[in-house]
């Protein structure tokens, strides 16, 4: 028996909301997820907060009510909300509470992310070069993988595609016209072989969830979705990882933090790689989705061309892949980003995906975040 | 006045065969770059000063197709229309691969395994007018002044 379900699902759309402060869409995704699941403000015994951009996810209480409730806040770069979701895993599990609000958040400028580099134990000179940055890894991570693994620049496209095609399906994403593999192929270069529209961009938006124990899920729902497991794990020594001046070579073909975090994430979820029938993974550009299906164990290296041509990562295919549109239709606000995906994990499990809804009734599904500096996060929920 | 490099302690200078400035954990032996206090395989606080291979293989690269936001500010970018520049990773044989800056070549003839050897190359002049230069790797053989 799961010790954790999911019985509420919120949203605030990604995209751009000028003059619209963070803690508003996050008060907004609460009470979606609050409303989702029959309940109140009122009736959440602990709150965990995560984001990026604001200090202080907590002060949201302003607009939902100050119960006195406790709220922890929490930061983890692009796994903050894996973090988030851990937290109120182990508080249930620790019994300290039986339900809870999770709450993502953030409000981005636009462009890529930057910040000083000695806060993320990295030199100055660093930075001023203009190494410090996330899209320049990414490019050099996919070229890598391209030249060891035969990966094309089609499939890089026919991703980018794909995910714009499941975007437009959804009224919540912020990117919702479709683009064809020749436009995306066609487009700027940003840091070779990623063109623009293989990227996803730094946005704003919110998400939320409503979890509880597991013992008490039928009071609330017909349909609780359980969290089976939800692992962390940072890069280990010799991991070529974003804003890593150097790696040793000394410890070769190093696991990536994804690979060590989707190991232990089935193995305390007692499922199989196999028997995932839907994920939604990092695909802060088009050869992050690549390589990420292989790192959480979804499929072998080099793989992937032959699933992406055949249409098994679409939403009719075997295997449906960031189903909502992914960070590249929907953006990445930090704090939110997760949220959103296990909300889409949700909303498919229930069978409540609308247009955008795959076919055979997934039982199991995963999702998966990765970012700067060498933090992964994986999550793994089951009907 | 003669160029000084971006960084002290980062490569040998003045020198026609520049150096990277790394080090080496008297506990295990593994190098870093760049030198600081902490090991990252056995986490001693026993790096001592090393000089890191001039010399390595091309391991990956891409290319920078937009101005960086600050902190960057490298004048190589204030070309009109905007010049992209090439960055890799370097792996010296036994040591490290290092991230960089790549001159010298276009990207149509960057290979993976290529021979790359480290360069100084201009970075800035500062308000004082002052040249300040930096570290770079160039195809071995390639004129990358």
């Amino acid at each position: 028996m799961p010790d954790v379900a999911i019985i509420g699902v919120g949203i605030h759309r990604f995209g751009r909301f000028p003059g619209k402060p963070a803690l508003a869409m996050g008060a907004e995704a609460a009470r979606d997820a609050l409303a989702d699941a029959g309940l109140t403000w009122a009736d959440m015994q602990f709150a965990v907060g995560g984001s990026y951009e604001v200090d202080q996810p907590d002060a949201v209480v302003a607009e939902l009510g100050l119960t006195g409730v406790q709220f922890t806040n929490v930061y983890n770069g692009c796994a903050t909300a894996g973090s988030a979701l851990a937290l109120a895993s182990q508080t249930i599990k620790l019994g300290q509470h039986e339900i809870g609000l999770v709450l993502g958040m953030d409000k981005h400028e636009s462009g890529a992310f930057t910040a000083d580099p000695q806060e993320y134990g990295c030199p100055p000179w660093y930075g001023e070069m203009g190494l410090f940055l996330t899209t320049k890894f990414f490019g050099m991570k996919i070229n890598r993988y391209m030249h060891d693994h035969g990966i094309t620049h089609q499939t890089l496209a026919e991703v980018a595609a794909k995910n714009y095609r499941n975007g437009e399906l959804n009224p919540n994403a912020h990117r919702r016209k479709p683009l064809t593999p020749e436009q995306i192929l066609g487009s700027r270069m940003v840091n070779y072989p990623l063109t623009q529209y293989m990227f996803c961009s730094p946005n704003e938006g919110a998400a939320a969830l409503v979890v509880c124990s597991a013992d008490v899920a039928h009071r609330y729902t017909d349909k609780p979705i359980y969290l089976r497991s939800v692992v962390t794990r940072t890069r280990r020594f010799g991991a070529f990882e974003v804003h890593t001046p150097s790696a040793s070579v000394a410890a070769d073909h190093v696991p990536a933090p994804t690979v060590d975090a989707a190991r232990a994430a089935f193995e305390a979820a007692g499922v199989d790689p196999a028997d995932v029938q839907i994920a939604q993974l990092q695909d802060t550009d088009a050869g992050a989705e690549v390589i990420h299906m292989a790192e959480v164990g979804l499929c072998a290296d080099g793989e992937q061309n032959k699933l992406i041509a055949s249409g098994a990562t679409a939403p009719g295919g075997s295997l449906p892949i960031n189903t909502d549109g992914g960070l590249i239709a929907n953006g990445e606000p930090v704090g939110a980003s997760g949220l959103r995906q296990v909300r889409e994990l949700v909303l498919q499990m229930r069978g409540q995906a609308g247009d955008r809804q795959v076919a055979g009734e997934p039982r199991v599904g995963l999702a998966q975040l990765y970012g700067a500096p060498g933090v992964a996060a994986v999550s793994i929920l089951s009907t | 006045m003669a160029p000084v490099p971006i960084a002290d302690d980062l490569f040998t200078w003045p020198d026609d065969e520049p150096r990277l400035i790394g080090g080496r954990c008297a506990e295990c032996g593994t190098h870093v770059f760049p030198l600081r206090a902490g090991c990252a395989r056995c986490g001693a606080a026993a790096v001592e000063r090393a000089l890191l291979s001039r010399s390595g293989t091309l391991w990956t690269w891409t290319s920078q197709g937009f101005p960086p936001k600050a902190p960057f500010r490298g004048e190589f970018a204030g070309t009109d229309p905007f010049e992209p520049w090439l960055v890799g990773v370097i792996e010296l044989p036994g040591q490290l691969r290092v991230e960089s800056l790549i001159t010298g070549c276009t990207q149509d003839e960057l290979e993976f395994g290529m021979p790359m050897r480290l360069v100084t190359m201009p970075f800035r002049t500062d308000e004082d007018g002052q040249e300040i230069i930096t570290f770079a790797f160039s195809p071995e053989g390639a004129d990358h002044a």
